[in-house]
């Protein structure tokens, strides 16, 4: 206790351990170790991830050429003979991906800037909360969702379109990157300078010249990033994606036909019965690995234009 | 009255009046372009400035003095309805600009803005090109015409005397312009929507003695043809570049008269204090 004493009687601003006594100090080392422990954890396990997709994909691309899994169009990896062309995956992602793009961004961005330059606090108070919540609905409830609810509409606007389709699952993905887009970029749209927005009043503009001249110019970089972010979430969704777009691997651009994406092909093989380490079991991995690598591309592009926004305004 | 003699002002401020290169435009024969009447402005419930009638006088340089929270930055903003964007702020009084009441309901503010133009302390180029960012305010008044443009952006470059530093890049970014040449921008910008008056709020605070000093040179050539009413934190820069100073304590004006006047021979003791370095 007399450590403890001796500590709060000091002034704040002194140098790590001094003035603490014997137990104090194991005390302070022992924070730190159990601190530096959590820290250590996570890089562990993300260095432990991409070990075990690197390792378990090497028989994989043993088997089969890279070249094969990335050219070939055919994606049949549990049926005689098989074929390991993931460029059919990787269409249906894409698909998924910029279908939902396509959708979530422009809403994104005219919600943002709504709630950012327009909205009143009353308005704001309804909305915020709502976008919360959007974000907060778990993933299979969105994937029935799109076979109950979008699937039908699309069904009765396109006669003809099959029940599992990549238009719902690109409607659904889009509602849920919605809140991530809106977030994010409210966030840039907040952060730029009022002193910017006052000076293009004091030339004489109007609140949409400010808007669109000044403040989103301003904070596009950001907004760019949260559609970088935006679109590798749509990437790695699994759980909607699987339940809506169907499993029919192919190559198409037509999203009103079933198809698979990256993420379902993973799902389909491994809660399948493939024995383990065969070929198909293997998939996951090589699969699995390049959705990784698309991802974290996308996310250093992301964070590399968040950084230099930031230099530009402090 | 020895032991109670009036301290002499500070030297650099005296020297700083008395060193005046260029003449002191005649504020008694200049005509008025600003009148505030009884001006008064709340912000929700404090109030920031207690009915302050001043002229400010027609191509002269008129300097705003005053502690922090004087209110002689609201009072500015006052001129351009820059406060009307403030949440729970309200103006009582009146201010004519060429006889015309500003807040009057006829009044359009995106024009009355044009017509009074402001540059703030921070300078704050938009994230344009040095061309773009000049010819802002033409480009949302609807001029198209890219040699109008390139006119507009010449012309007011060379008033802001910084045309030779930036003419052969006018497409660079306007964020890679030094402090002083981003301000001399700014200063630009609001000249390209043709203004009668500039208000500027404290434009030298934020930059060094060299830039200062070009600001200030600047100020003296802007005269010719604007009225310029400034803010100001610096003693020395009030008594250098205006013509008429006004000081403002606790949301009042104190004292109000020619530059020369109010620095050399203050008629209120607060006004003297302050110039001296008493407070403030």
């Amino acid at each position: 206790m007399s450590s403890v004493a001796k500590t709060t009687a000091l002034p704040p601003a002194l140098p790590d351990h001094a003035g603490l006594g014997r137990w104090g100090r194991i005390r302070e080392s022992l924070i730190h170790w159990i601190l530096f422990t959590c820290g250590v954890l996570s890089v562990l396990t993300t260095v432990g991830i991409v070990l075990v997709l690197i390792i378990e994909s090497i028989p994989f691309f043993a088997h089969v050429s890279l070249w094969e899994f990335l050219t070939s169009t055919n994606w049949a990896p549990t049926v005689r003979p098989q074929h390991f062309g993931a460029l059919p995956l990787i269409n249906g992602t894409a698909l998924v991906a910029i279908g939902s793009g396509i959708l979530a961004l422009p809403i994104g961005l005219g919600t943002a800037v709504y709630l950012s330059e327009y909205a009143t606090p009353w308005t704001r108070a309804i909305i915020k909360p709502m976008l919360e919540i959007l974000a907060g609905i778990p993933s299979v409830v969105y994937g029935y969702f799109a076979i109950i609810f979008f699937s039908p509409i699309i069904r009765w606007v396109f006669p003809g379109t099959k029940v599992f389709n990549a238009a719902s699952a690109c409607l659904v993905v889009s509602v849920m990157v919605l809140p991530m887009v809106i977030s994010l970029s409210e966030d840039v749209l907040r952060g730029v300078p009022r002193a910017l927005r006052d000076a293009a009043y004091a030339l004489g503009a109007n609140k949409f010249d400010v808007t669109t001249r000044v403040v989103v110019p301003a904070a596009m970089s950001g907004i760019m990033a949260s559609f970088l972010l935006a679109i590798s979430r749509a990437i790695g969704e699994t759980m909607a994606v699987t339940l809506a777009a169907g499993a029919n691997p192919r190559m198409t651009l037509n999203p009103l036909e079933s198809i698979q994406t990256m993420t379902a092909a993973i799902v389909q093989i491994a809660s399948g019965d493939t024995p383990a380490n065969s070929p198909e079991y293997r998939t996951i991995f090589a699969v699995g690995l390049a959705l990784f690598v698309m991802t974290l591309g996308i996310n250093i592009a992301a964070q590399w234009i968040l950084a230099r926004t930031r230099q530009k305004y402090e | 009255m020895s032991e109670l003699e009036k301290p002499m002002p500070e030297i650099s401020v005296a020297d700083a009046v008395r060193d005046r290169v260029h003449q002191t435009a005649n504020i008694s024969t200049s005509g008025i372009k600003v009148k505030a009447t009884k001006l008064s402005v709340y912000y929700s419930d404090k109030q920031a400035v207690n009915e302050v009638t001043i002229d400010i006088p027609e191509r002269c340089v008129t300097a705003l003095i005053g502690p922090s929270g004087c209110g002689k930055s609201t009072f500015l903003r006052c001129l351009n309805r820059m406060n009307d964007m403030i949440d729970g702020a309200r103006i009582e009084g009146e201010i004519l600009l060429d006889g015309e009441d500003i807040y009057s309901s006829k009044t359009d503010v995106v024009q009355l803005r044009k017509r009074v133009g402001m540059v703030f302390q921070k300078s704050v180029p938009f994230p344009k090109t040095i061309f773009e960012n000049v010819v802002y305010g033409p480009r949302v008044a609807g001029v198209r015409n890219r040699n109008r443009l390139m006119e507009i952006a010449e012309s007011c470059l060379t008033r802001a005397a910084l045309w030779d530093e930036v003419h052969d890049r006018l497409d660079d970014s306007a964020l890679q312009l030094s402090g002083g040449q981003q301000q001399r921008l700014c200063i630009a910008r609001a000249l390209a929507t043709n203004p009668d008056v500039l208000l500027m709020d404290e434009p030298a605070s934020a930059l060094d003695p060299a830039s200062t000093a070009r600001i200030e040179d600047l100020i003296f050539e802007l005269k010719e043809r604007y009225t310029i009413v400034i803010v100001t934190h610096n003693m020395q820069q009030a008594a250098r570049v205006s013509d008429k100073t006004a000081f403002f304590f606790q949301g009042e004006l104190i004292e109000a008269g020619p530059t020369t006047d109010v620095f050399t021979k203050p008629k209120q003791k607060r006004t003297e204090d302050y110039i001296t370095g008493r407070f403030g």
